[in-house]
């Protein structure tokens, strides 16, 4: 396997394992934040030991999602040398306010948080608790800011004197701040956190009421993490939909993927497994009418009339076009003529930039994204994703309806719901990154000319050494937490 | 605000957080004390919750340095990182496993015990400082590196900057002026660490070693330094004219520092400040050493930084294509960004006052066997 391959395999393993502890981080953080308030207004000490409980547990859970983080950063230019030059204008601005305004936040309020109980006082701590999540929420934000830009580069224009994606204007930057695919991606990515959080919550103290152990702390961290969990179930379902809808728009190979549709058409049905159909609903959901075009495979590598009524070329089209722009760009480089130059960039590069990035690929198929893939990953989502909400709901109603003595069922469920959220989690981004295959930037720059100078031998040593120190984190998080689980709450986590 | 002026103001952020966090790695010094004989089980834990309360501030400084670079000079990031492969990568994994040392040595089931996050800790505590040193003297030494921005356009080889060095980074090893500075700030990190621990621990034990450990890096620290500072400033160095031409010019650094006296009144004003500290931590009873040893850092750090990038100097100089040198000028990001940054680095004397407020509220108590023998939250 080439370098490419490595790279990219790196990269994923690390993106992957970085959103095993993200979520958590989210979701826990808003759970705890919420018992420390109420300890705060009520001034019942009970939920001040159950947000030191949920404290405990988020800070093993912490410590490794800020390791995986800071590899993420590093990795754009140890791995993808090419890519951060080609964005670094408009992608490290993101990162380096990430930086100011959110990691700062985020490390010095834990610090308070995690060890200042009897240093600060009760308002202070609180304060800080709530600062702890703002400050992962805030940077949340500013990395999908920089991931939507990759999926819908809007607010710059390349630059054939840099030869890099640069902001044409500062207003140019508000453009990228508010582009409605980050917006919808950090709706959808910290709401689905509260999913993991509220249901790691109910799964643990299911948990408890199965061993009959600390019966009231369970109940009462159920309700939180069930309000939770299902606050975040809707938020999920509509940014869900926005996402879809965004889809259609800016990537519509990933949708095409998404639902394996090989060739499109009006009023198109939405698949839920193979076989079994919902007419006109794909068109429904993507174009939000119900007999709006959604292009297929075969459409999109064809060319085709988009629900506006506009061309859309070839990508045999589309690719002849990025080579012209790419010869455009050798010719105004070398030559020395400003006339030439002038004409070479004018009439050749500015027409085709758009396509810029199909001039590198190889053949048409090289657009399609692994299929397979995307379509189970994107089915698994939604439906462990809804099934996650039921087992939420049904949670509230037993708490309300006082059963969860008689309903071991659902327990039990709760319990296996965890793993499974988790599972949807990682389904999510692989609907997210594996879909945009094989574009780094959409249609401006694929993995295969993002890379670094490397061998492929330097970048599979790293992956290996990386797997190892990412088991040995994940073996140990998960004794750790386990332990503290079972331990429960107010217990002494440390060896005498 | 002209493009010279924001490239300008964004090296001085550069050099900021890049001397903030040599001065942060007090962290990383103290934490060599894990493996001192001389103190108790207790004290050792001591230290770590010590540092256990600021390693993440140091950490985020590294982390919004490496943002911030990535943010305002893209090529060096672009080049260096993906070029001195090898090096990065070290540092990241040393660092990797500090992050999860604090958390995971004292609980059960952490599989290593608490003797191999130690270890952890105390291998960060020297790697971390070295190959920060190290990577900064390659900002004088130059690297063997080429940029071609054109390479874009040739499916076959597609990456516009390459390295020379199959070594990936690990060639500066054999560069002894960018060692000598990498040497120089482990012993920089001990000092400040050990300063850093006799202010924040009330325990009289580990303040005699602190106090021993200051006098007898004190030494070995100006061995490493001097030569450092004197080979810098009778080297040739990496000249840029206003046309963009890199061409080698003799004493160099000694002339940038002539031409620009306000760097020569930081780098001795720095130096005085923690060579002060070292006396009052070293040999008298005071415990406020630290206050004096971080701003020294900082200005002498700083001053550094303005060397190898102010007053016409290519700061990551290429020593295989002199052409290929990236400069405040050739490596930036566009005008609009560096403005929009500009805006948004305002905000950073309100993290700062912050972070300051958060620190001062936390270390009113000292640190003390009771904290750590307790049944609060400690690591």
């Amino acid at each position: 396997m080439d370098v490419v391959i490595w790279s990219r395999i790196q990269f994923a393993m690390t993106a992957a394992y970085h959103w095993l502890f993200v979520p958590l981080t989210l979701g826990l953080a808003l759970v705890m934040a919420v018992m420390e308030t109420l300890y705060v207004v009520k001034k019942d000490e009970f939920w001040k030991k159950a947000a030191q409980f949920w404290m405990k547990l988020f800070a093993i859970n912490f410590a490794v999602g800020i390791a995986t983080g800071i590899i993420l950063e590093f990795e754009f230019g140890t791995n993808w040398s090419n890519y951060s030059w080609f964005v670094g204008d408009m992608f490290g601005a993101p990162l380096a306010i990430e930086g100011i305004l959110a990691f700062f936040m985020e490390a010095t309020f834990f610090a308070v948080m995690f060890f200042g109980w009897k240093k600060v006082s009760p308002r202070f701590h609180l304060a800080s608790t709530w600062l702890t999540g703002i400050g992962a929420t805030i940077s949340a934000y500013w990395i999908l800011v920089a991931n939507g830009w990759m999926q819908n580069p809007v607010g710059t224009t390349f630059n054939p004197d840099t030869v890099r994606s640069e902001m044409a204007s500062a207003a140019a930057f508000w453009e990228v701040v508010t582009n409605p695919v980050a917006v919808s991606k950090f709706c959808h990515s910290v709401t689905s956190g509260w999913v993991t959080g509220g249901i790691f919550v109910v799964g643990v103290s299911a948990w408890y009421l199965l061993k009959n152990r600390h019966l009231e702390f369970a109940r009462k961290s159920m309700l939180v993490g069930a309000i939770v969990g299902l606050v975040g179930s809707g938020a999920v379902m509509l940014s869900g939909d926005s996402s879809g809808v965004h889809a259609a728009e800016f990537q519509p190979m990933k949708l095409a993927a998404a639902e394996g549709l090989m060739d499109g058409g009006n009023g198109a049905a939405f698949t839920i497994v193979p076989g079994i159909q919902v007419p006109h609903m794909l068109s429904l959901l993507a174009t939000h009418d119900w007999n709006g075009f959604v292009p297929g495979i075969n459409d999109i590598l064809k060319g085709y009339t988009d629900k506006d009524g506009n061309w859309v070329p070839s990508v045999a089209e589309k690719m002849k076009r990025g080579r012209t722009a790419l010869d455009a760009l050798e010719v105004y480089r070398k030559t020395d003529d400003p006339m030439v130059k002038e004409l070479a960039r004018t009439t050749y590069l500015e027409p085709n930039v758009q396509y810029m990035g199909y001039g590198h690929l190889e053949k048409p198929e090289d657009v399609v994204p692994p299929v397979a893939v995307v379509f189970w990953a994107f089915r698994f989502m939604i439906g462990l994703g809804m099934l996650i909400a039921l087992v939420l709901l049904l949670a509230l109603i037993a708490i309300w309806k006082d059963k969860l003595g008689s309903w071991k069922w659902l327990l039990w469920a709760a319990i296996v719901c965890i793993p499974l959220a988790y599972l949807t989690g990682q389904c999510g981004w692989i609907v997210a990154e594996v879909g945009r295959q094989p574009w780094t930037i959409q249609g401006l720059l694929p993995v295969n000319v993002a890379i670094s100078s490397l061998s492929a031998g330097a970048v599979k040593t790293t992956f290996f050494v990386f797997l190892a120190v990412f088991a040995l984190f994940l073996v140990i998080e998960i004794r750790i937490l386990l332990r503290a689980i079972r331990k429960g709450p107010e217990v002494e986590l440390f060896e005498a | 605000m002209t493009y010279a002026f924001l490239q300008n103001y964004w090296w001085c952020l550069i050099a900021l957080l890049g001397s903030l966090l040599v001065a942060l790695m007090f962290v990383q010094g103290a934490n060599l004390h894990l493996g001192n004989r001389a103190l108790s089980d207790t004290q050792k834990r001591m230290i770590l919750n010590s540092t256990g309360r600021k390693w993440e501030l140091t950490f985020t400084t590294l982390v919004t340095f490496g943002g911030a670079f990535f943010a305002s000079f893209p090529l060096f990031y672009s080049t260096s990182f993906g070029g001195a492969y090898w090096v990065w990568i070290l540092l990241l994994i040393t660092f990797v496993f500090q992050a999860v040392a604090y958390e995971f040595q004292n609980k059960k089931g952490n599989l290593l015990g608490v003797k191999g996050f130690r270890i952890a800790l105390i291998v960060n505590g020297v790697l971390a400082p070295f190959l920060v040193g190290t990577a900064v003297g390659t900002f004088f030494t130059g690297s063997p590196f080429t940029v071609n921005k054109l390479a874009i356009a040739d499916p076959s080889a597609p990456v516009i900057s390459t390295w020379g060095s199959g070594w990936h980074g690990l060639e500066a090893l054999g560069q002894y002026h960018a060692v000598l500075l990498g040497c120089a700030l482990v012993f920089l990190c001990g000092i400040l660490g050990a300063l850093y621990a006799l202010n924040n621990i009330d325990d009289e034990a580990i303040a005699t070693q602190m106090r021993r450990t200051v006098r007898m890096s004190i030494f070995p620290f100006l061995l490493m330094l001097l030569p450092w500072l004197v080979i810098l400033l009778v080297r040739p160095g990496y000249a840029v004219d206003a046309s963009g031409v890199v061409s080698m010019e003799r004493f160099k650094y000694l002339h940038n520092l002539l031409q620009m006296p306000a760097v020569l009144v930081m780098l001795l004003a720095g130096v005085v400040l923690v060579l002060y500290a070292i006396w009052k931590g070293g040999f008298t009873a005071s415990r406020k050493g630290i206050w004096f040893a971080m701003p020294g850092t900082v200005l002498v750090v700083m001053a550094v930084f303005f060397l190898a990038g102010f007053n016409g100097t290519a700061y990551y100089p290429s020593c295989t294509d002199l052409q290929s040198s990236l400069t405040l000028r050739n490596s930036s990001s566009s005008y609009f960004t560096l403005k929009v940054m500009s805006w948004v680095s305002l905000l950073i004397p309100f993290v700062v006052a912050y972070i300051a407020y958060a620190w001062h509220a936390m270390d009113r108590k000292k640190i003390t066997p009771e904290e750590i023998q307790g049944d609060g939250n400690k690591y």
